[in-house]
Protein backbone atom coordinates (compact mmCIF):
# COMPACT_ATOMS: atom_id res chain seq x y z
CA UNK A 1 0.00 0.00 0.00
CA UNK A 2 1.46 3.31 -0.99
CA UNK A 3 0.23 6.25 1.02
CA UNK A 4 0.86 9.94 1.13
CA UNK A 5 0.38 11.59 4.48
CA UNK A 6 -0.84 15.09 5.03
CA UNK A 7 -1.23 17.45 7.94
CA UNK A 8 -4.62 19.06 7.43
CA UNK A 9 -4.32 22.84 7.21
CA UNK A 10 -5.75 24.59 10.24
CA UNK A 11 -6.57 21.38 12.14
CA UNK A 12 -4.48 19.10 14.32
CA UNK A 13 -5.29 16.00 12.32
CA UNK A 14 -3.27 13.77 10.07
CA UNK A 15 -4.56 12.24 6.82
CA UNK A 16 -3.44 9.26 4.75
CA UNK A 17 -4.10 9.20 1.01
CA UNK A 18 -3.59 5.86 -0.71
CA UNK A 19 -4.63 3.42 -3.38
CA UNK A 20 -5.44 -0.21 -2.80
CA UNK A 21 -4.21 -2.80 -5.26
CA UNK A 22 -5.88 -6.22 -5.18
CA UNK A 23 -5.20 -8.60 -8.08
CA UNK A 24 -8.19 -10.61 -9.24
CA UNK A 25 -9.32 -13.31 -11.65
CA UNK A 26 -12.96 -14.06 -12.28
CA UNK A 27 -14.34 -17.20 -13.89
CA UNK A 28 -17.39 -16.66 -16.06
CA UNK A 29 -18.30 -20.22 -15.12
CA UNK A 30 -20.26 -22.76 -17.11
CA UNK A 31 -23.17 -20.61 -18.28
CA UNK A 32 -21.36 -17.28 -18.61
CA UNK A 33 -18.54 -18.87 -20.61
CA UNK A 34 -20.94 -20.44 -23.10
CA UNK A 35 -22.67 -17.08 -23.57
CA UNK A 36 -19.35 -15.32 -24.20
CA UNK A 37 -17.99 -17.99 -26.54
CA UNK A 38 -21.16 -17.77 -28.65
CA UNK A 39 -20.60 -14.00 -28.89
CA UNK A 40 -16.97 -14.39 -29.88
CA UNK A 41 -17.19 -17.30 -32.31
CA UNK A 42 -20.64 -16.94 -33.86
CA UNK A 43 -21.78 -13.40 -33.10
CA UNK A 44 -24.83 -15.00 -31.52
CA UNK A 45 -26.65 -13.73 -28.45
CA UNK A 46 -27.93 -16.67 -26.46
CA UNK A 47 -30.06 -17.12 -23.39
CA UNK A 48 -31.52 -19.88 -21.27
CA UNK A 49 -35.18 -20.79 -21.08
CA UNK A 50 -36.86 -21.80 -17.84
CA UNK A 51 -38.73 -25.08 -18.38
CA UNK A 52 -41.26 -24.16 -15.67
CA UNK A 53 -42.06 -20.50 -16.29
CA UNK A 54 -40.95 -20.39 -19.94
CA UNK A 55 -39.02 -17.17 -19.25
CA UNK A 56 -35.96 -16.60 -21.48
CA UNK A 57 -33.02 -15.06 -19.61
CA UNK A 58 -30.55 -12.94 -21.60
CA UNK A 59 -27.74 -12.87 -20.62
CA UNK A 60 -28.05 -16.55 -19.79
CA UNK A 61 -28.45 -17.60 -16.17
CA UNK A 62 -28.00 -21.05 -14.63
CA UNK A 63 -31.01 -20.86 -12.33
CA UNK A 64 -34.46 -19.24 -12.59
CA UNK A 65 -34.79 -16.64 -9.87
CA UNK A 66 -38.53 -17.24 -9.53
CA UNK A 67 -38.84 -21.02 -9.43
CA UNK A 68 -35.22 -22.18 -8.85
CA UNK A 69 -35.31 -24.49 -11.90
CA UNK A 70 -31.95 -25.45 -13.36
CA UNK A 71 -31.78 -23.80 -16.78
CA UNK A 72 -30.29 -26.17 -19.35
CA UNK A 73 -32.17 -25.20 -22.50
CA UNK A 74 -30.20 -22.77 -24.64
CA UNK A 75 -31.96 -20.49 -27.09
CA UNK A 76 -30.62 -17.99 -29.56
CA UNK A 77 -32.38 -14.65 -29.46
CA UNK A 78 -32.37 -11.93 -32.09
CA UNK A 79 -29.61 -9.32 -32.23
CA UNK A 80 -32.44 -6.81 -32.66
CA UNK A 81 -34.52 -5.45 -29.84
CA UNK A 82 -36.43 -2.58 -28.27
CA UNK A 83 -34.92 0.15 -26.13
CA UNK A 84 -36.71 0.06 -22.76
CA UNK A 85 -34.85 2.93 -21.10
CA UNK A 86 -31.57 4.79 -21.36
CA UNK A 87 -29.26 7.33 -19.80
CA UNK A 88 -26.51 9.57 -21.13
CA UNK A 89 -23.23 10.03 -19.30
CA UNK A 90 -21.35 13.19 -20.19
CA UNK A 91 -18.41 12.88 -17.82
CA UNK A 92 -15.56 10.55 -18.69
CA UNK A 93 -14.25 8.08 -16.10
CA UNK A 94 -11.18 5.86 -16.44
CA UNK A 95 -13.18 2.64 -16.11
CA UNK A 96 -15.54 3.41 -18.99
CA UNK A 97 -14.73 1.72 -22.28
CA UNK A 98 -15.68 4.56 -24.66
CA UNK A 99 -15.50 8.32 -24.75
CA UNK A 100 -18.27 10.61 -23.53
CA UNK A 101 -21.04 11.18 -24.25
CA UNK A 102 -21.75 7.57 -23.35
CA UNK A 103 -25.25 6.23 -23.89
CA UNK A 104 -26.34 3.30 -21.75
CA UNK A 105 -29.53 1.46 -22.58
CA UNK A 106 -31.62 -1.44 -21.37
CA UNK A 107 -32.68 -3.42 -24.39
CA UNK A 108 -35.22 -6.20 -24.62
CA UNK A 109 -33.97 -8.42 -27.42
CA UNK A 110 -36.59 -10.10 -29.59
CA UNK A 111 -37.17 -13.53 -28.04
CA UNK A 112 -35.92 -12.54 -24.56
CA UNK A 113 -38.02 -11.82 -21.49
CA UNK A 114 -35.37 -9.79 -19.69
CA UNK A 115 -33.66 -6.46 -20.16
CA UNK A 116 -30.07 -6.46 -21.45
CA UNK A 117 -27.79 -3.65 -20.29
CA UNK A 118 -25.38 -2.32 -22.89
CA UNK A 119 -24.05 0.71 -24.76
CA UNK A 120 -25.75 2.55 -27.61
CA UNK A 121 -23.79 3.98 -30.51
CA UNK A 122 -24.20 5.72 -33.87
CA UNK A 123 -26.92 7.73 -32.23
CA UNK A 124 -27.36 11.40 -31.41
CA UNK A 125 -28.44 11.50 -27.72
CA UNK A 126 -31.14 13.97 -28.80
CA UNK A 127 -32.66 11.29 -31.04
CA UNK A 128 -33.02 8.67 -28.27
CA UNK A 129 -36.53 7.47 -27.61
CA UNK A 130 -37.92 4.75 -25.39
CA UNK A 131 -39.39 2.10 -27.64
CA UNK A 132 -36.97 2.69 -30.50
CA UNK A 133 -35.70 -0.38 -32.34
CA UNK A 134 -31.98 -1.15 -32.07
CA UNK A 135 -29.55 -3.74 -33.41
CA UNK A 136 -26.26 -5.14 -32.07
CA UNK A 137 -23.04 -4.11 -33.80
CA UNK A 138 -20.26 -6.65 -33.20
CA UNK A 139 -16.57 -5.84 -32.98
CA UNK A 140 -14.32 -7.27 -35.68
CA UNK A 141 -11.78 -8.53 -33.14
CA UNK A 142 -13.69 -10.40 -30.46
CA UNK A 143 -12.28 -11.79 -27.22
CA UNK A 144 -15.24 -13.43 -25.45
CA UNK A 145 -16.19 -10.24 -23.64
CA UNK A 146 -19.57 -8.60 -23.18
CA UNK A 147 -17.93 -5.74 -25.13
CA UNK A 148 -17.63 -8.02 -28.19
CA UNK A 149 -20.91 -6.28 -28.83
CA UNK A 150 -19.53 -2.83 -29.63
CA UNK A 151 -22.91 -1.21 -29.03
CA UNK A 152 -26.51 -1.24 -30.18
CA UNK A 153 -27.38 1.18 -33.01
CA UNK A 154 -30.78 2.45 -34.02
CA UNK A 155 -32.50 0.44 -36.76
CA UNK A 156 -33.38 2.67 -39.66
CA UNK B 1 -36.42 -18.47 26.48
CA UNK B 2 -35.54 -18.65 22.81
CA UNK B 3 -37.31 -21.20 20.63
CA UNK B 4 -35.44 -24.41 19.92
CA UNK B 5 -33.54 -24.54 16.64
CA UNK B 6 -32.33 -27.60 14.77
CA UNK B 7 -30.09 -28.19 11.79
CA UNK B 8 -32.21 -30.15 9.30
CA UNK B 9 -30.14 -29.84 6.12
CA UNK B 10 -26.39 -29.95 5.46
CA UNK B 11 -24.70 -29.37 2.11
CA UNK B 12 -21.20 -28.53 0.97
CA UNK B 13 -19.21 -28.40 -2.24
CA UNK B 14 -15.96 -30.24 -2.68
CA UNK B 15 -13.04 -27.91 -2.04
CA UNK B 16 -10.15 -27.04 -4.35
CA UNK B 17 -7.60 -24.30 -4.97
CA UNK B 18 -9.24 -23.34 -8.24
CA UNK B 19 -12.76 -23.78 -9.65
CA UNK B 20 -12.60 -22.22 -13.14
CA UNK B 21 -15.42 -24.54 -14.22
CA UNK B 22 -17.97 -22.50 -12.27
CA UNK B 23 -18.68 -18.87 -11.53
CA UNK B 24 -18.97 -17.83 -7.91
CA UNK B 25 -22.81 -18.04 -7.97
CA UNK B 26 -22.73 -21.43 -9.68
CA UNK B 27 -20.32 -22.78 -7.06
CA UNK B 28 -22.46 -21.57 -4.16
CA UNK B 29 -25.57 -23.09 -5.77
CA UNK B 30 -23.92 -26.53 -5.50
CA UNK B 31 -23.93 -26.28 -1.70
CA UNK B 32 -27.46 -24.89 -1.60
CA UNK B 33 -28.79 -27.75 -3.71
CA UNK B 34 -26.94 -30.29 -1.57
CA UNK B 35 -28.46 -28.84 1.63
CA UNK B 36 -31.97 -28.83 0.13
CA UNK B 37 -31.52 -32.44 -1.02
CA UNK B 38 -30.27 -33.45 2.43
CA UNK B 39 -33.33 -31.87 4.07
CA UNK B 40 -35.65 -33.05 1.30
CA UNK B 41 -37.01 -29.52 1.09
CA UNK B 42 -37.58 -27.24 -1.87
CA UNK B 43 -36.25 -23.71 -1.97
CA UNK B 44 -39.85 -22.48 -1.62
CA UNK B 45 -39.87 -23.96 1.90
CA UNK B 46 -36.97 -21.72 2.94
CA UNK B 47 -38.27 -18.43 4.35
CA UNK B 48 -35.04 -16.48 4.67
CA UNK B 49 -31.49 -16.78 3.37
CA UNK B 50 -28.43 -15.44 5.18
CA UNK B 51 -25.00 -15.53 3.60
CA UNK B 52 -21.39 -15.08 4.65
CA UNK B 53 -18.39 -14.07 2.59
CA UNK B 54 -15.30 -11.89 2.92
CA UNK B 55 -15.98 -9.89 -0.18
CA UNK B 56 -12.67 -8.07 -0.41
CA UNK B 57 -10.97 -11.45 -0.68
CA UNK B 58 -12.52 -12.01 -4.11
CA UNK B 59 -12.22 -8.41 -5.27
CA UNK B 60 -15.94 -8.40 -6.04
CA UNK B 61 -18.31 -5.79 -4.70
CA UNK B 62 -21.37 -7.29 -2.96
CA UNK B 63 -21.11 -10.80 -4.41
CA UNK B 64 -24.34 -11.85 -2.67
CA UNK B 65 -26.29 -9.47 -4.90
CA UNK B 66 -25.13 -11.28 -8.01
CA UNK B 67 -26.22 -14.70 -6.78
CA UNK B 68 -29.71 -14.10 -5.40
CA UNK B 69 -31.17 -16.45 -8.02
CA UNK B 70 -28.53 -19.15 -7.61
CA UNK B 71 -28.83 -19.36 -3.83
CA UNK B 72 -32.62 -19.13 -3.77
CA UNK B 73 -32.62 -15.75 -2.01
CA UNK B 74 -34.66 -13.91 -4.63
CA UNK B 75 -37.70 -12.26 -3.06
CA UNK B 76 -36.75 -13.34 0.46
CA UNK B 77 -35.49 -11.62 3.59
CA UNK B 78 -31.88 -12.06 4.64
CA UNK B 79 -28.54 -10.36 4.23
CA UNK B 80 -24.84 -11.07 4.09
CA UNK B 81 -22.50 -10.82 7.07
CA UNK B 82 -18.80 -10.17 6.93
CA UNK B 83 -16.74 -10.41 10.12
CA UNK B 84 -13.36 -11.74 8.96
CA UNK B 85 -12.41 -15.31 9.74
CA UNK B 86 -15.50 -15.69 11.91
CA UNK B 87 -17.78 -14.68 9.03
CA UNK B 88 -19.19 -18.20 8.72
CA UNK B 89 -19.65 -18.41 12.49
CA UNK B 90 -21.46 -15.10 12.47
CA UNK B 91 -23.91 -16.34 9.84
CA UNK B 92 -24.62 -19.48 11.88
CA UNK B 93 -25.28 -17.22 14.89
CA UNK B 94 -27.45 -15.01 12.71
CA UNK B 95 -29.55 -17.91 11.41
CA UNK B 96 -29.87 -19.27 14.95
CA UNK B 97 -31.05 -15.89 16.30
CA UNK B 98 -33.59 -15.58 13.50
CA UNK B 99 -35.20 -18.98 14.04
CA UNK B 100 -34.81 -18.87 17.85
CA UNK B 101 -36.64 -15.54 17.86
CA UNK B 102 -39.65 -17.14 16.20
CA UNK B 103 -39.53 -14.76 13.24
CA UNK B 104 -38.77 -17.61 10.83
CA UNK B 105 -39.50 -21.34 10.92
CA UNK B 106 -37.04 -22.33 8.22
CA UNK B 107 -33.91 -20.37 7.36
CA UNK B 108 -30.82 -21.16 5.35
CA UNK B 109 -27.31 -19.97 6.12
CA UNK B 110 -24.59 -20.10 3.49
CA UNK B 111 -20.86 -19.49 3.75
CA UNK B 112 -18.74 -19.20 0.63
CA UNK B 113 -15.37 -18.11 -0.66
CA UNK B 114 -13.94 -18.52 -4.14
CA UNK B 115 -10.33 -17.72 -3.48
CA UNK B 116 -9.24 -18.22 -7.07
CA UNK B 117 -10.97 -14.87 -7.78
CA UNK B 118 -8.79 -12.61 -5.70
CA UNK B 119 -5.81 -12.40 -3.40
CA UNK B 120 -6.72 -12.83 0.25
CA UNK B 121 -3.36 -11.79 1.63
CA UNK B 122 -3.31 -8.73 -0.63
CA UNK B 123 -6.74 -7.78 0.69
CA UNK B 124 -5.77 -8.28 4.33
CA UNK B 125 -2.54 -6.35 4.00
CA UNK B 126 -3.69 -3.64 1.57
CA UNK B 127 -6.96 -2.74 3.21
CA UNK B 128 -5.59 -2.53 6.76
CA UNK B 129 -6.06 0.68 8.72
CA UNK B 130 -3.03 2.84 7.88
CA UNK B 131 -3.02 4.54 11.26
CA UNK B 132 -1.61 1.60 13.25
CA UNK B 133 -1.10 -1.03 10.58
CA UNK B 134 0.86 0.87 7.97
CA UNK B 135 3.73 -1.28 6.82
CA UNK B 136 3.13 -3.79 9.63
CA UNK B 137 0.41 -6.02 8.17
CA UNK B 138 1.78 -9.48 7.48
CA UNK B 139 -1.37 -11.34 6.57
CA UNK B 140 -2.39 -14.52 8.33
CA UNK B 141 0.93 -16.32 7.89
CA UNK B 142 2.85 -13.70 9.87
CA UNK B 143 0.21 -13.63 12.59
CA UNK B 144 0.34 -17.39 13.08
CA UNK B 145 4.14 -17.50 12.89
CA UNK B 146 4.12 -15.09 15.85
CA UNK B 147 1.56 -17.29 17.58
CA UNK B 148 3.67 -20.42 16.99
CA UNK B 149 6.73 -18.73 18.45
CA UNK B 150 4.80 -17.54 21.51
CA UNK B 151 3.41 -21.03 21.94
CA UNK B 152 6.83 -22.66 21.78
CA UNK B 153 8.17 -20.17 24.31
CA UNK B 154 5.35 -20.56 26.82
CA UNK B 155 4.27 -24.21 26.54
CA UNK B 156 7.36 -26.25 25.88
CA UNK B 157 5.80 -27.78 22.74
CA UNK B 158 8.19 -28.91 20.03
CA UNK B 159 8.00 -29.05 16.26
CA UNK B 160 7.36 -32.78 16.61
CA UNK B 161 4.09 -32.02 18.40
CA UNK B 162 3.03 -29.64 15.64
CA UNK B 163 3.87 -32.36 13.13
CA UNK B 164 1.73 -34.89 15.03
CA UNK B 165 -1.22 -32.51 14.79
CA UNK B 166 -0.58 -32.10 11.05
CA UNK B 167 -0.42 -35.84 10.57
CA UNK B 168 -3.74 -36.29 12.41
CA UNK B 169 -5.35 -33.63 10.21
CA UNK B 170 -4.15 -35.26 7.01
CA UNK B 171 -5.21 -38.76 8.03
CA UNK B 172 -8.70 -37.40 8.73
CA UNK B 173 -8.81 -35.27 5.56
CA UNK B 174 -7.92 -38.31 3.47
CA UNK B 175 -11.10 -39.96 4.80
CA UNK B 176 -13.28 -36.90 4.08
CA UNK B 177 -14.61 -36.78 0.50
CA UNK B 178 -15.04 -32.99 0.66
CA UNK B 179 -11.59 -32.08 2.05
CA UNK B 180 -9.19 -30.02 -0.06
CA UNK B 181 -5.64 -31.09 0.81
CA UNK B 182 -5.31 -34.86 1.03
CA UNK B 183 -1.57 -35.34 1.11
CA UNK B 184 -1.23 -38.93 2.25
CA UNK B 185 1.39 -37.89 4.82
CA UNK B 186 3.08 -40.91 6.36
CA UNK B 187 5.21 -39.67 9.22
CA UNK B 188 6.21 -36.86 11.55
CA UNK B 189 9.65 -36.85 9.88
CA UNK B 190 8.08 -36.19 6.49
CA UNK B 191 6.34 -33.11 7.89
CA UNK B 192 9.52 -31.90 9.58
CA UNK B 193 11.17 -31.82 6.17
CA UNK B 194 8.60 -29.35 4.86
CA UNK B 195 10.18 -25.94 4.12
CA UNK B 196 9.58 -22.98 6.39
CA UNK B 197 7.13 -20.36 5.16
CA UNK B 198 8.30 -18.13 7.99
CA UNK B 199 10.06 -19.81 10.90
CA UNK B 200 8.74 -21.60 12.87
CA UNK B 201 5.77 -22.06 10.51
CA UNK B 202 6.31 -24.63 7.77
CA UNK B 203 4.34 -24.89 4.52
CA UNK B 204 2.64 -27.98 5.94
CA UNK B 205 1.88 -26.09 9.15
CA UNK B 206 -0.55 -23.73 7.45
CA UNK B 207 -3.97 -23.89 5.80
CA UNK B 208 -4.48 -23.71 2.03
CA UNK B 209 -6.58 -21.19 0.10
CA UNK B 210 -9.69 -23.07 -0.95
CA UNK B 211 -12.72 -22.46 -3.10
CA UNK B 212 -15.93 -23.81 -1.67
CA UNK B 213 -19.29 -23.26 -0.04
CA UNK B 214 -21.35 -24.79 2.73
CA UNK B 215 -25.07 -24.36 3.41
CA UNK B 216 -27.13 -25.31 6.44
CA UNK B 217 -30.89 -25.30 6.85
CA UNK B 218 -32.23 -24.41 10.30
CA UNK B 219 -35.77 -25.17 11.45
CA UNK B 220 -37.91 -24.45 14.45
CA UNK B 221 -38.69 -27.37 16.77
CA UNK B 222 -42.14 -28.05 15.37
CA UNK B 223 -40.98 -28.03 11.75
CA UNK B 224 -37.70 -29.82 12.42
CA UNK B 225 -39.41 -32.90 13.79
CA UNK B 226 -41.53 -33.16 10.64
CA UNK B 227 -38.59 -32.63 8.29
CA UNK B 228 -36.10 -35.14 9.66
CA UNK B 229 -35.71 -38.06 12.02
CA UNK B 230 -32.23 -36.82 12.86
CA UNK B 231 -32.41 -33.14 13.79
CA UNK B 232 -29.22 -31.76 15.30
CA UNK B 233 -30.11 -29.20 17.95
CA UNK B 234 -28.24 -25.95 18.29
CA UNK B 235 -28.11 -25.96 22.08
CA UNK B 236 -26.34 -22.61 22.35
CA UNK B 237 -24.28 -20.02 20.50
CA UNK B 238 -21.78 -17.55 21.91
CA UNK B 239 -20.05 -14.71 20.08
CA UNK B 240 -17.21 -12.64 21.51
CA UNK B 241 -15.54 -9.88 19.54
CA UNK B 242 -12.69 -7.56 20.37
CA UNK B 243 -10.22 -5.16 18.78
CA UNK B 244 -6.67 -6.16 17.97
CA UNK B 245 -4.19 -6.01 20.81
CA UNK B 246 -0.62 -5.05 20.21
CA UNK B 247 1.11 -7.87 22.03
CA UNK B 248 0.25 -10.44 19.38
CA UNK B 249 -3.25 -11.36 18.44
CA UNK B 250 -3.21 -15.14 18.66
CA UNK B 251 -0.44 -15.56 21.19
CA UNK B 252 0.20 -13.13 24.00
CA UNK B 253 3.77 -12.88 25.30
CA UNK B 254 2.75 -10.25 27.87
CA UNK B 255 0.43 -12.71 29.58
CA UNK B 256 -1.89 -9.83 30.37
CA UNK B 257 -4.46 -10.00 27.59
CA UNK B 258 -7.98 -11.35 27.80
CA UNK B 259 -8.65 -14.00 25.19
CA UNK B 260 -12.06 -14.03 23.58
CA UNK B 261 -12.02 -17.83 23.80
CA UNK B 262 -11.92 -17.63 27.59
CA UNK B 263 -14.80 -15.17 27.72
CA UNK B 264 -16.85 -17.22 25.26
CA UNK B 265 -16.20 -20.52 27.03
CA UNK B 266 -16.95 -19.11 30.45
CA UNK B 267 -20.37 -17.98 29.29
CA UNK B 268 -21.26 -20.98 27.13
CA UNK B 269 -20.00 -23.63 29.54
CA UNK B 270 -21.73 -22.00 32.49
CA UNK B 271 -25.07 -21.71 30.70
CA UNK B 272 -24.93 -25.35 29.65
CA UNK B 273 -23.62 -26.91 32.85
CA UNK B 274 -20.30 -27.88 31.32
CA UNK B 275 -17.70 -28.23 34.04
CA UNK B 276 -15.29 -30.56 32.27
CA UNK B 277 -15.54 -29.88 28.54
CA UNK B 278 -13.57 -33.00 27.57
CA UNK B 279 -16.09 -35.18 29.42
CA UNK B 280 -19.25 -33.16 28.91
CA UNK B 281 -18.65 -32.67 25.17
CA UNK B 282 -17.88 -35.64 22.89
CA UNK B 283 -15.88 -34.00 20.09
CA UNK B 284 -14.87 -30.64 18.65
CA UNK B 285 -14.56 -29.09 15.20
CA UNK B 286 -12.31 -26.11 15.75
CA UNK B 287 -11.07 -23.34 13.46
CA UNK B 288 -7.30 -23.92 13.42
CA UNK B 289 -5.51 -22.11 10.60
CA UNK B 290 -2.32 -23.85 11.75
CA UNK B 291 -1.37 -26.92 13.77
CA UNK B 292 0.35 -24.66 16.32
CA UNK B 293 -2.87 -22.74 16.86
CA UNK B 294 -4.74 -26.02 17.33
CA UNK B 295 -2.63 -26.82 20.41
CA UNK B 296 -3.13 -23.26 21.66
CA UNK B 297 -6.90 -23.59 21.22
CA UNK B 298 -7.02 -26.86 23.18
CA UNK B 299 -5.86 -24.79 26.12
CA UNK B 300 -8.08 -21.77 25.45
CA UNK B 301 -11.18 -23.97 25.21
CA UNK B 302 -10.15 -25.74 28.45
CA UNK B 303 -9.81 -29.15 26.82
CA UNK B 304 -6.65 -29.32 28.99
CA UNK B 305 -4.66 -27.22 31.41
CA UNK B 306 -2.61 -24.25 30.26
CA UNK B 307 0.66 -25.23 28.63
CA UNK B 308 -0.49 -28.79 28.06
CA UNK B 309 -2.15 -28.63 24.65
CA UNK B 310 0.66 -30.61 23.06
CA UNK B 311 0.16 -33.44 25.55
CA UNK B 312 -3.28 -34.15 24.07
CA UNK B 313 -1.80 -35.04 20.71
CA UNK B 314 1.16 -36.82 22.29
CA UNK B 315 -1.31 -39.12 24.05
CA UNK B 316 -3.53 -39.48 20.97
CA UNK B 317 -6.51 -38.03 22.83
CA UNK B 318 -7.64 -35.82 19.93
CA UNK B 319 -7.18 -38.45 17.19
CA UNK B 320 -10.37 -39.65 15.49
CA UNK B 321 -10.22 -42.86 17.55
CA UNK B 322 -9.22 -40.94 20.68
CA UNK B 323 -11.05 -40.06 23.84
CA UNK B 324 -11.88 -36.55 22.56
CA UNK B 325 -11.64 -36.32 18.75
CA UNK B 326 -10.84 -32.89 17.31
CA UNK B 327 -11.44 -32.11 13.65
CA UNK B 328 -12.43 -35.51 12.29
CA UNK B 329 -12.99 -33.64 9.00
CA UNK B 330 -9.31 -32.80 8.61
CA UNK B 331 -9.98 -29.27 9.78
CA UNK B 332 -9.02 -25.89 8.44
CA UNK B 333 -5.40 -26.83 7.84
CA UNK B 334 -6.74 -29.15 5.10
CA UNK B 335 -9.60 -26.99 3.81
CA UNK B 336 -10.09 -23.24 4.12
CA UNK B 337 -12.73 -21.51 1.97
CA UNK B 338 -12.77 -18.66 4.49
CA UNK B 339 -16.42 -17.52 4.56
CA UNK B 340 -17.50 -21.17 4.46
CA UNK B 341 -14.92 -22.49 6.93
CA UNK B 342 -16.82 -21.99 10.21
CA UNK B 343 -20.05 -23.18 8.57
CA UNK B 344 -18.19 -26.37 7.64
CA UNK B 345 -17.11 -26.77 11.28
CA UNK B 346 -20.78 -26.73 12.31
CA UNK B 347 -21.76 -28.98 9.39
CA UNK B 348 -19.07 -31.53 10.20
CA UNK B 349 -19.90 -31.52 13.92
CA UNK B 350 -23.57 -32.03 13.03
CA UNK B 351 -22.70 -34.94 10.72
CA UNK B 352 -20.82 -36.57 13.59
CA UNK B 353 -23.89 -36.25 15.83
CA UNK B 354 -26.12 -37.68 13.10
CA UNK B 355 -23.65 -40.51 12.55
CA UNK B 356 -23.53 -39.53 8.88
CA UNK B 357 -19.86 -38.59 8.51
CA UNK B 358 -19.03 -41.78 6.64
CA UNK B 359 -15.38 -42.75 6.62
CA UNK B 360 -14.40 -39.92 8.94
CA UNK B 361 -17.09 -40.75 11.53
CA UNK B 362 -15.54 -40.98 14.99
CA UNK B 363 -15.91 -44.50 16.43
CA UNK B 364 -17.28 -43.18 19.73
CA UNK B 365 -20.93 -42.14 19.97
CA UNK B 366 -21.09 -38.37 19.49
CA UNK B 367 -24.07 -36.88 21.29
CA UNK B 368 -22.69 -33.42 21.98
CA UNK B 369 -20.20 -31.46 19.89
CA UNK B 370 -18.73 -27.99 19.82
CA UNK B 371 -17.87 -26.05 16.67
CA UNK B 372 -15.74 -22.93 16.82
CA UNK B 373 -14.76 -20.01 14.65
CA UNK B 374 -11.75 -17.74 14.87
CA UNK B 375 -10.68 -14.73 12.88
CA UNK B 376 -9.77 -11.10 12.55
CA UNK B 377 -8.20 -9.88 15.77
CA UNK B 378 -8.94 -13.24 17.40
CA UNK B 379 -12.71 -13.09 17.53
CA UNK B 380 -14.53 -16.20 18.70
CA UNK B 381 -17.81 -17.87 17.87
CA UNK B 382 -18.85 -21.07 19.66
CA UNK B 383 -21.73 -23.32 18.60
CA UNK B 384 -22.84 -26.13 20.90
CA UNK B 385 -24.70 -28.96 19.16
CA UNK B 386 -26.67 -31.84 20.67
CA UNK B 387 -28.52 -34.91 19.49
CA UNK B 388 -31.24 -34.30 22.05
CA UNK B 389 -32.08 -31.33 24.22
Amino acid sequence: MSTVTEKLEGMDVWLYHGQIYIPNTYSAGAVGSKFLIELRDRKRIVGTRCPTCNRVYVPARSICKDCYSQLDEWVEVSNKGTLLTYTVCNQQNAIQPVEAPIVYGIIQLDGADTGFVHLLGEVDPEQLKVGMRVQAVFKKEREASILDIKYFKPLV
Amino acid sequence: MPNRVAIVGIGQTYHKSKRPDVSQPEMVAEAVRAALADAQLSIQDVEAVFSANMETFEAIYLPDHGMAAEVGAFGKPGFKVNTGGTTGGSVVAEGFYMVASGLFDIAMVIGFEKQDCGDTTAAITAAVTPIWGKGAATGAIGEFAKQALSYIETSGATEEHAAMIRLKADRNACRNPYAHLKLGLKSVDEILQSAYLVWPLRILDFCPQSCGACALIFASEQRAKKITKKPVWIADVEVVHQEPFRAGVFGDPTGKETYTQHVACERLYKRNGISNPRKDIDMAEIYEPSNWEEMNLYEHFHFCEKGEGWKLIEKGITEIEGEFPVNCSGGVIATNPIGATPVIRVAEAALQIRGDAGEHQAPKDIKTAIATALGGPNWTVLVLLKRSL
